[in-house]
């Protein structure tokens, strides 16, 4: 047992809102600077919707991740030579087309325009070559399913659907969707690290954030390939790659990420995993339809005996045991198997989950009314609005019992709480929702007060960094904006 | 007295631009270190220009080693003159090929307007260099007979009295014109190059082929 402590998220996607919050936050302390415009290190997705970069979980097209090449694991990219000689052209690189192109508007325009019968205009021009320009996608084109012709029915998710289904699921009064937020998924088999050929991306052993050494990186862009989540970014002025850092800085001194910190749901939670570093290989190997229960067995239960001395011995201190024991991750993520991690099929081990999203029942329309209450509160899952094969693929690599335990789990919970609060569902129907699925009432209280009632410290389990044992140290993170970095402090400049 | 400097001093004094550039770049400026790729911004010309460049250069590259350190062995080669028309017919298409190559990256750098934006006079600096390079090699295979025996007969030797500081100028003058502008002008691209983006050169990742697959990084003194 090679014991090893990993910072890792859950977001709880029932209790968000869509409001790139998030978003905003780590815009403006990360990548508000040239060549960065285009950068997203945490955005929030439209599902069903084809994402940002443009349909980014279709690896046929951008050849992200591993694949099991029959016994070894491989890169989707290639074998190691294969890759040294794309260095000259990428060929499965995404280009700037397939994010957006970055503008900004003519606002002094507005000010400077001469006297004229028009009003003035402030035109948008590029914030690549600073000319005027016609917008044709943007981060969020297709926010809230705007477009959704063009944009949601192309969403790769959307192939394991019968035709039937995928009508259903754009009928205008059955529309449906919820929100992704993404970040880097700090991969316990990160494919960026892997593919990167000079080796300037590491994983952090304290925590497991993936970072890209700035002064290491050669703009190979190799590691943009290799994510199957399009988390790691190219910054076109500098000539190198960039991405989610996790806010360490923040996390170093006792604050939460930006993005979680911000978040106006609350739908975000953040602790310490202890997971067996030795059997990485083996359970990134695991046939599909098993992944998301073998990266779950990956997961060493800090309370256990034999894991805390192995994690002692390997020089994890006796605090970040103690942070692991509190973990809301290991809650969510172990205990209660709600959160889910997103494409585990792509191999790379996520370490942010997803709590799926009861969404709520259908409205129908019956002679001309509305009917909100079909039946019962909360129909059965086969009538759920978004078909349970849709929520497989993304959740549980298309096992759909995995994702059917979590979301009748979910709905247990919710109906034992009604039943308590409101009093309108039986107790009876409530516990046998319940004991079904082996859920002890106490459990469901637990599951429900980290759910809609959790404080600041419930949903952060910062560990304590003890900064006097590291060899570098910072000041304060606003101190080093459009900087390149921690221990680098040059400004960012593109070589000749 | 202008030849003595150029084939004599001139070369040395490139030699220690580029060794000296190169160590304070990297010693101070790591962060320039960088392919400084423009795929991101335009992907199709870069493939037809980029493409031919890196391999045919390469190709060339090694050829001209091969022509230094082994010159007899290049002469043995060249005997038989099937071979000789082999080896000049193999070098002329590899040079129309950098031709080509270098000739689609310019065109890129000066109309695409994305590319403009990331292009700096260095880098045109370097595009002309090396086309220069390119053009003054072509013409020499194809206005000159036989340029393949030139090389191990008056290039390698030249080289040769460079390395040992004798340097001996009337090997590169004896030749025409094209030939020393050739030569001239690779000791101008050496010179340039610490301050330009060859240096990417110096980081071929060529150790990735045996490198672990992950990397961890402990930051902190390890109690065991």
């Amino acid at each position: 047992m090679d014991v090893r402590a990993q910072v890792a998220t859950v977001f709880h996607l029932d209790k968000c809102i869509g409001c790139h919050t998030c978003s905003i936050a780590c815009k403006n302390l990360w990548t508000s600077r040239e060549g960065a415009e285009y950068m997203w290190l945490n955005n929030v997705e439209t599902k069903p919707g084809t994402g940002y970069p443009t349909q980014w979980e279709d690896q046929t097209k951008y050849q992200g991740g591993w694949e099991v090449k029959g016994k070894s694991l491989k890169l989707r990219l290639g074998r190691r030579l294969g890759v040294l000689s794309n260095l000259f052209f990428n060929p499965n690189l995404p280009i700037m087309d397939d994010y957006y192109e970055p503008w900004t508007y003519t606002y002094e325009h507005l000010f400077n325009a001469p006297p004229s019968s028009e009003q003035p205009t402030a035109r948008p021009i590029s914030k690549v070559t600073g000319k005027f320009m016609d917008i044709e996608a943007g981060p969020n084109w297709d926010d809230d399913l705007g477009g959704s012709p063009v944009y949601a029915r192309n969403d790769p998710n959307l192939a394991d659907l019968s035709d039937a289904e995928r009508a259903a699921l754009f009928r205008l009064e059955q529309l449906v969707f919820f929100y992704i937020p993404r970040i880097c998924n700090h991969c316990l088999n990160p494919g960026c690290l892997a593919a990167c050929p000079s080796a300037a991306i590491y994983k952090r052993a304290e925590d497991g954030i993936v970072l890209v050494n700035q002064d290491k990186c050669r703009g190979w862009r190799f590691c943009v390939s290799g994510c199957p989540y399009k988390k790691v970014y190219y910054n076109w002025m500098a000539g190198k790659s960039e991405k989610c850092i996790l806010c360490y800085p923040r996390m170093e001194t006792g604050q939460a990420p930006a993005c979680f910190h911000s978040c106006v749901g609350r739908i975000r939670y953040l602790g310490v995993l202890l997971y067996d570093a030795e059997r990485i290989e083996e359970v990134a190997k695991s046939p599909e339809t098993e992944m998301v229960a073998a990266q779950r067995s990956l997961i060493l239960d800090p309370k256990d005996p034999t894991v805390i001395a192995a994690a002692r011995m390997n020089g994890i201190n006796d605090e970040w045991i103690g942070a692991a024991k509190k973990s809301p991750v290991y809650r969510f993520v172990k205990e209660w198997a709600l959160a889910l991690p997103l494409h585990a099929e792509f191999r790379t081990l996520p370490t942010l989950f997803y709590v799926p999203p009861l969404l709520p029942i259908a409205a129908s329309s019956k002679r001309g009314k509305y009917d909100l209450t079909d039946g019962e509160f909360f129909s059965s899952l086969e009538d759920s609005r978004i078909p349970i094969r849709y929520m497989a693929r993304l959740f549980s690599c298309g096992n759909e019992e995995i994702i059917k335990t979590a979301i009748k789990k979910l709905w247990a919970v919710r109906t034992y709480m009604r039943a308590a609060s409101v009093g309108d569902i039986s107790d009876q129907r409530a516990t046998s929702a319940m004991s079904e699925l082996g859920c002890t009432p106490e459990e469901a209280r637990e599951i429900a007060r980290l759910t809609s009632l959790p404080r600041w410290s419930d949903r952060f389990v910062i560990p304590p960094y003890q900064r006097e044992d590291v060899i570098q140290q910072l000041t304060s993170p606003i101190g080093h904006k459009a900087q390149v970095g921690f221990g680098s402090n040059v400004p960012v400049r593109r070589g000749p | 007295m202008i030849d003595l400097f150029l084939f004599g001093i001139f070369p040395y004094i490139a030699l220690v631009i580029l060794i000296g550039g190169s160590i304070w770049r990297y010693a101070t400026k790591q962060f320039t270190f960088s392919s400084l790729s423009s795929q991101f911004l335009e992907g199709r010309l870069l493939f037809w220009g980029s493409v031919p460049w890196h391999y045919g250069i390469i190709v060339i590259l090694i050829g001209h080693l091969i022509g230094i350190f082994i010159p007899s062995g290049v002469m043995a080669f060249n005997r038989i003159p099937l071979r000789l028309y082999i080896l000049e017919g193999t070098a002329l298409a590899l040079g129309l090929l950098l031709m080509v190559g270098l000739v689609l990256l310019l065109v890129r750098r000066s109309t695409s307007p994305r590319i403009r934006r990331v292009t700096s006079t260095m880098d045109i600096v370097l595009l002309v260099a090396l086309l220069l390079q390119v053009l003054s090699g072509i013409g020499t295979a194809v206005f000159y007979r036989w340029g393949s025996a030139w090389f191990p007969q008056t290039a390698t030797p030249y080289l040769w009295s460079l390395a040992t500081f004798s340097p001996k100028v009337e090997y590169v003058t004896s030749l025409p014109l094209l030939m020393q502008v050739h030569t001239a002008n690779s000791f101008v691209l050496l010179a340039i190059f610490p301050f330009t983006r060859m240096v990417h050169m110096l980081s071929i990742p060529i150790s990735y082929l045996w490198r672990p697959s992950q990397i961890v990084v402990w930051y902190r003194r390890q109690a065991r």
